[in-house]
């Protein structure tokens, strides 16, 4: 089960399983989309699954996800999306207007992103199956320029960079799922990224060393990733990380890091320091890009970690998550 | 947030950082420990170590509540849930706790109805909306969470929800803290008392510690700047050759404890003759179990619990851990056959066990504790 | 055992004594308000909420107290070093040379 939270595990199963016997070239660090090249056309590639309960929830549901999804880890790869295709698996029994809503949902996603929807496919599986509805998504796109995206790359001294404010999506679903008993007026951040992509790329393109999208397993997990791909420290400063109240709230009532929880409508950014001011002005003045925030940077120690530090001066080390974020009481 | 953010002002706290270091004698080295894994994990989280010289040493004490329960009691819990129509409540902390079996959310993954809820009422409420299913709550705390047990139990009783028991687990802290002071291993200058079980037992509890023992007492709470002039506090009692009992937590900690919440536990739970603890072995008169009046509502009274003990792999080392008599890397399987994917013992799994708080807070910042300078 | 969070009462249900509406941020939650039935909070009190019931209540005198004490913990000190800067002794006497 912990295998799908985004974690440890979930690394483990992918690089422990599936590239060895899959991909062509695993010396390759696993990026957020593959870039291929056929005769001199690049086209960017990628794909994703969607399994989400409940299926709606304040700020979108299950269909959005699945287009903005996508959309965005061909965005952080440096490529725009420009056409997917969609897979259904329906739970039998599932109510007409449920799957209706989703599937609006999704056109309505996929116009404002840009995107065409090229085709799909649907499978029924029998009532107790499929939590109702999965959906897979598989885009393509085409690479923008004056991006080299290479963890390899990232040094110390880089800035890193958090284009808004962490974890609304996650506990947006923890508190829809009704179990806490909690209410808080939050909303998924569910959208594309693409638009401050492009703006970032433009203000600051030969600059941009890594980017990613920090969904299942937040902050932390993309990069503790990074840290253990290009070897060196990743430190952040506390009181940087942009967050709204209610997630806040949310975190220490139940005793929960935001920096695990997930997010649909966030990214991270590495840049050269000489283009940080750039990236950040770029970002800040763009819709959506209002709470962009510099959170920390890149140093040599502590080699392959992630660090968090406090004005005060205490420090502790931030790891990736292990299993699904679980509220506690001690 | 109010009542969390004036006790995080860096200022105040650097200030009080500095009032330590003048306070702490060059020549001495001081042992403090805290009680609570509530404080343990709090002072990882904040990195308050970072701010105490070098001769101060904070000693992780036994109170953290899942680290102490021995995995016998959670097979016999699990045992419960595995009868048809069960569900198995709990809290979020119990979840990937291993019994012999698997932990709740491993059985959960095999099909066993497991849910986490974050209040006992929460429990109560699934038995009431799920009348043909038996909710079974897996009660675990010090006397911080006892008395809401007791008043659900209660409630429970009055609006004749007979699909609802309690599995209690719930334990209590002095004779915990009787059992480090008695341990021959141990030596410990002063502690930093339990600021949340406080709220309901009050100081007085305590003050044989001062009496007896001659050891100081700040009872804290949890924010950075409580848990540092805690710290102030015992230094300057030290130093006074004093020891007394003293309320760091004064907003929050009525002397007396909280005599509603006390009555409640008392109505409802009865002393056990004796407990195991995980670590500690059996201690008498530590742990709490439900009254003959309420034995309805007693998952051990309703159904029939195996109560095998099961000790702890010979290498584990959690005893000598939870009494602070090692520090958790100093383990044999610390960091290798036991980490907080595949824990061996409870205090790798519980977010205030000193093991699973040194793994995930420091053990990789060895390599660079002197120069971190503050982010631009 | 000890994760409890400050929360401000904003609802209190007149159906339901033993129950209030809390606060925490924008995050709101009923709690139980059994353990404080000797001494019920009113709209606008602040408790500590632990597994959803109010385990105290919190006294903003106590707290504005503590915040007092701490901040005066650094300015005694630089007064010390202040006098200490005159040249004068604890006592106020010019020290030796």
């Amino acid at each position: 089960m912990a295998h799908g939270a985004g974690g440890k595990a979930s690394r483990r199963l992918v690089e422990g399983l599936f590239a060895p016997l899959l991909f062509a070239s695993s010396s390759e660090p696993l990026g957020d989309a593959a870039h291929l090249d056929f005769n001199g056309t690049r086209i960017a590639i990628t794909t994703d699954s969607f399994v989400v309960k409940p299926l709606s929830f304040p700020g979108g549901s299950i269909g959005e996800l699945a287009v903005n999804g996508t959309v965005n880890d061909l965005a952080v790869s440096g490529a725009r999306a420009e056409a997917m295709v969609v897979t259904y698996v329906l739970e039998a029994g599932l109510p007409t207007p449920v799957l209706e809503a989703e599937v609006r949902a999704m056109g309505n996603a996929a116009r404002k992103a840009g995107v065409r929807i090229a085709g799909g496919d649907t499978k029924v599986v029998e009532h107790g199956k499929a939590d109702s509805m999965y959906i897979t998504t598989t885009g393509i796109g085409r690479p923008l320029h004056w991006l080299n995206i290479d963890p390899k790359s990232v040094r110390p001294g880089d800035r890193i960079l958090l284009s808004g404010p962490i974890g609304d999506h996650g506990i947006t679903i923890l508190l829809a799922r009704g179990e806490l008993d909690l209410e808080a007026d939050l909303r998924s951040d569910t959208r594309s990224v693409l638009p401050l992509v492009e703006v970032l790329v433009k203000a600051a393109g030969p600059g941009i060393r890594w980017m990613r999208d920090p969904t299942r397993g937040g902050v932390a997990t993309s990069l503790n990733e990074l840290a253990r791909d290009c070897g060196c420290g990743i430190v952040l400063l506390e009181e940087m990380i942009p967050m709204h109240d209610a997630v806040r709230g949310a975190c220490e009532l139940l005793g929960l890091d935001p920096l695990h929880i997930a997010n649909e409508g966030q990214f991270l950014v590495v840049v050269a320091p000489e283009y940080a001011d750039a990236a950040l002005n770029a970002l800040t003045l763009a819709p959506g890009g209002e709470n962009a925030q510099v959170i920390g940077e890149v140093r040599e120690q502590p080699s392959g970690a992630v660090l968090v530090t406090t004005r005060y001066g205490g420090s502790r080390i931030v790891d990736m998550l292990v299993g699904d974020p679980l509220p506690r009481i001690c | 947030m109010k009542f969390v953010d004036e006790f995080r002002d860096p200022e105040v706290i650097t200030r009080t950082s500095e009032e330590i270091h003048r306070l702490a004698d060059p020549s001495r080295h001081y042992r403090i420990m805290e009680v609570c894994g509530g404080h343990t994990h709090a002072i990882y989280r904040f990195g308050l170590k970072d701010l105490l010289p070098s001769n101060i040493e904070l000693i992780h004490g036994p109170g953290c509540p899942v680290c102490v329960l021995p995995m016998g009691r959670i097979d016999d819990g699990l045992s419960i849930a595995r009868q048809p129509g069960v569900i198995f409540a709990a809290f979020g902390d119990m979840m990937r706790v291993p019994g012999t079996q698997g932990s709740p959310l491993e059985h959960k993954a095999r099909g066993m109805d497991v849910r986490i809820v974050y209040s006992p009422s929460d429990a109560l409420k699934l038995a009431r909306v799920n009348p043909d299913k038996h909710v079974m709550f897996f009660a675990i705390g010090f006397e911080t969470t006892a008395p809401s047990t007791a008043l659900t139990l209660v409630r429970a009783k009055n609006e004749g929800i007979r699909n609802f028991s309690v599995f209690c687990n719930h334990v209590t802290i002095i004779p915990a803290i009787r059992a480090i002071l008695d341990s021959p291993d141990m030596r410990i200058d002063a502690f930093i008392g339990p600021g949340h079980v406080s709220t309901v037992i009050g100081c007085r509890p305590y003050e044989w510690i001062a009496k007896n023992e001659n050891k100081p007492v700040a009872v804290s709470g949890f924010e950075p700047l409580d848990i540092l002039q805690s710290i102030v506090m015992v230094l300057r009692q030290l130093k006074a050759e004093e020891a007394r009992i003293e309320n760091q937590y004064k907003r929050v900690v009525p002397w007396e404890g909280n005599h509603a919440a006390l009555r409640a536990m008392a109505d409802v739970f009865e002393l056990r003759p004796y407990f195991e603890w995980r670590g500690l072995g059996f201690i008498s008169q530590s742990a709490l179990r439900i009254r003959e009046s309420f034995a309805e509502w007693d998952s051990e009274q309703r159904f029939h619990v195996p109560g095998v003990r099961v000790t702890d792999p010979k290498a584990a080392q959690c005893g000598e851990v939870l009494k602070g008599v090692l520090k958790p890397h100093q383990c044999k399987l610390f960091g290798k056959e036991c980490t907080p994917e595949h824990p061996v013992g409870a205090l790798m799994v519980s977010s205030e066990g000193s093991c699973a708080a040194y793994f995930n807070y420091e053990h990789r910042k060895t390599a660079m504790v002197t120069s971190i300078a503050s982010v631009a | 055992m000890c994760l409890a969070i400050p929360g401000q009462v904003v609802e209190l249900f007149p159906d339901q004594p033993s129950t209030a509406l809390i606060d925490v941020v924008g995050v709101r939650r009923k709690v139980d308000l059994g353990l404080l039935q000797d001494n019920l909070p009113v709209k606008g009190d602040w408790v500590l909420i632990h597994v959803g019931f109010a385990m105290s209540k919190i006294s903003e005198e106590d707290a504005l107290d503590q915040m007092r004490t701490l901040r005066m913990l650094g300015e005694a000190e630089a007064a010390v070093q202040e006098v200490e800067g005159y040249g004068l002794d604890h006592s106020g006497n010019a020290k030796a040379s």
